[in-house]
């Protein structure tokens, strides 16, 4: 996997602002969304980062299209969008991997970029942010909030990016309260609304009262944890905060249009090479979205000293000796774990309670 | 288990059962009528969104519900000319109407994702929700639950004292002898579906306006299938719907309540949960509902005279 460091990042785009490049007018980059743009959640975070693309390359043409499943409907958008002239394909969702692969066979001039994807092909890349350092982040806010030191957190499944998060959400808020403990339900979906709900009932009544989640679209948990007075931290999109003008602590927002705008000129100047581009908090692919009302002062100073420290190196979220929930060592002392975490973590770490299997 | 995990169990249970219970008491009168309506949940979506849609364009949560009963009833007459006039298969019928209820609503759903609504809320009933225990599980939920065991009550009323309701249940035992006995077969099955849609509505209402405070495309779930199967289970009778609601409902919400709480339980055997307390009380009540189905359904499933 080539990880692309800050520094060439920014001297890439530090080039490429100075040498003012010609943005041809007729480039037309295709965007294939899986939801609608509108949820509040991961497609209009997605659909705000093209909004970001779109003022950075004044003259750039962008197709939009949503709710397009992750079939051979997207392979046809797909090609429909490369008829009508577009030479940049972003595929916003997993399951476009092999669509877009299948594609990227068949026009060899087309540029393709998905998220989050594992393949490569002369001229597929991919590209994610590293979801846990910004939840981490999250979490130091979550437990400052908290006064019962019980915290929740409403997913769908135990797969190992989620894991991933749901710990480094605990270790962020046990940094403020050693004894801080995250209780995990999982819906077996990513969108049943009324499950989700649910679940925020459940957990407000077993003393909860900071609740996160990864679903995609958290309106209804936000919503329904606003209404039971307890506080939240969002996922996917900033514009959640307008569900809970209360009780919005933060939230974990991708923020790609940097992202895109970086990718798109380097395509367009013809210096673009197929690599999984995964960047962290460092990065700018995710940021913590705007504090609410009730995050101290105090609070905000920890979390941008956390953030600091992150990106300087100097501070492992993953640092051993680390525990799961079931008393076994799963860092050393002495070790710790980084971005592949992302892809392997299969346990929770002491003091969530929940089952990672 | 730790303190208030019955009271936090049983409140979520009579919750999760309102939309099921609406559903099935819904689809009880249809199948009385010797129809099955496999499009259940396609109703409920219509219902879902369309009272989600009028309740934030008026702002109006009444206006949302009344329109999203009046949405259902209609939607379900879809079914009136494909399988009473055309006689055509009810069962295929059925899951055509529930895709097309999940396209259409997620058409004239788009604009509306991405909003919420404060909806249906809860309404503490004075005096009464402040009772210890029972006060938070039945007095301090919303409009919708404390009308279950009136609506249950109507539509025993509606089938088994009036005039109609004998019609109604004569055509579904055997519609040629209603026929010859001078009954409307057509219009009274039509009417049929249209009351058993506007309680799909009513469900569907419940779930975008009481519990999701949201719209978003296949809102449902399942729980529309859940609906059918419970009308079995209830051996088509009004008020054994509600204890049979309770059951899924308390199911489900257990689901949710044992990780609330922390339980050492893999969530995936939870989630089949309510699916094998289905099949574990099929069995055991094999007996009771043997002989109380409609006559007329069983040409349904065994197609041995299709016609008028």
């Amino acid at each position: 996997m080539v990880k692309k460091t800050i520094v060439l990042a920014a001297a890439a785009l530090f080039c490429l602002a100075t040498a003012v490049p010609r943005v041809s007018a007729d480039t037309i980059v295709g965007v294939l969304h899986l939801g609608p743009i509108n949820d509040a959640g991961y497609n209009q975070a997605s659909h705000e980062g093209i909004e970001v693309l779109k003022k950075n390359i004044p003259g750039l043409k962008v197709l939009e299209a949503e709710n397009i499943p992750e079939t051979a409907d997207a392979e046809r958008v797909m090609e429909q969008m490369i008829n009508k002239g577009a030479t940049i394909i972003i595929a916003q969702s997993f399951g476009y991997l092999d669509p877009a692969l299948n594609v990227a066979k068949k026009y060899p001039k087309v540029t393709f970029l998905h998220a989050a994807g594992y393949k490569l092909a002369p001229n597929l890349g991919t590209f994610w942010g590293n979801n846990f350092e910004a939840m981490y982040l999250a979490g130091i806010a979550a437990g400052a909030a908290s006064k019962s030191g019980k915290l929740g957190f409403i997913t769908a499944f135990p797969i190992p990016n989620i894991l991933a998060s749901i710990n480094a959400f605990e270790l962020g808020a046990r940094t403020v309260n050693p004894k801080v403990t995250t209780t995990v339900t999982y819906n077996n979906s990513f969108v049943d609304p009324v499950k989700e709900g649910s679940a925020v009932g459940a957990l407000a009544d077993a003393g909860v009262d900071v609740i996160s989640m990864i679903v995609d679209s958290p309106i209804t948990v936000v919503k329904t944890a606003e209404a039971r007075g307890i506080y939240t931290v969002g996922f996917h999109s900033a514009a959640l905060k307008r569900f809970a003008p209360k009780g919005w602590l933060t939230g974990v927002a991708y923020t790609w249009g940097d992202l895109y705008t970086q990718e798109v000129k380097e395509i367009i100047a013809g210096t673009w090479k197929p690599s999984h581009v995964r960047g962290g908090i460092e990065s700018g692919y995710l940021t913590l979205a705007d504090y609410g009302p009730s995050v101290t002062a105090e609070t905000k100073e920890k979390i941008a000293k956390a953030k600091a420290a992150i990106i300087s190196g100097k501070l492992k979220i993953f640092q051993g000796p680390l525990k799961d929930n079931n008393g076994n060592v799963v860092i050393p002392a002495g070790k710790a774990g980084g971005i592949e975490l992302l892809d392997t973590t299969n346990w929770l770490v002491e003091g969530v309670i929940g089952q990672a299997k | 288990m730790t303190e208030g995990f019955l009271e936090g169990w049983l409140g979520g249970a009579v919750l999760t059962s309102t939309p099921i219970f609406y559903a099935a008491l819904g689809e009880t009168i249809v199948e009385k009528a010797g129809l099955i309506n496999l499009g259940v949940e396609g109703t409920m979506l219509v219902g879902a969104s369309v009272s989600f849609a009028v309740a934030s364009a008026t702002g109006s949560v009444p206006a949302g519900l009344v329109a999203g009963m009046v949405a259902g009833g209609l939607f379900n007459l879809l079914l009136g000319p494909l399988v009473i006039v055309w006689g055509a298969n009810q069962l295929a019928s059925g899951l055509a109407l529930m895709f097309f209820g999940m396209g259409l609503s997620a058409f004239y759903g788009k604009p509306f994702v991405g909003s919420s609504l404060d909806g249906l809320s809860s309404f503490p009933i004075p005096w009464l929700s402040s009772l210890p225990f029972i006060g938070s599980i039945l007095f301090n939920q919303d409009l919708l639950v404390y009308m279950m065991i009136p609506a249950a009550a109507a539509v025993w009323y509606l089938l088994s004292r009036t005039a109609w309701g004998l019609h109604l249940r004569a055509v579904g035992e055997d519609r040629l002898v209603a026929y010859a006995a001078g009954s409307r077969t057509g219009l009274l099955r039509h009417q049929a579906l249209f009351l058993g849609g506007v309680l799909a509505g009513v469900a569907g209402a419940h779930l975008s306006l009481a519990i999701a405070h949201t719209w978003t495309e296949g809102l449902t779930a399942g729980r529309g299938f859940i609906a059918v199967s419970l009308v079995i289970f209830a051996a088509w009778s009004p008020l054994r719907i509600l204890p049979g609601a309770l059951l899924f409902g308390g199911t489900l919400a257990l689901q949710i309540q044992l990780q609330a709480r922390g339980a050492q339980v893999s969530p995936f055997l939870l989630d089949m949960l309510p699916y094998l307390v289905t099949l574990l009380v099929l069995v055991l009540l094999r007996n009771s509902s043997r002989g109380r189905m409609p006559e007329g359904l069983k040409e349904v499933f065994e197609s041995s005279r299709e016609g008028r």
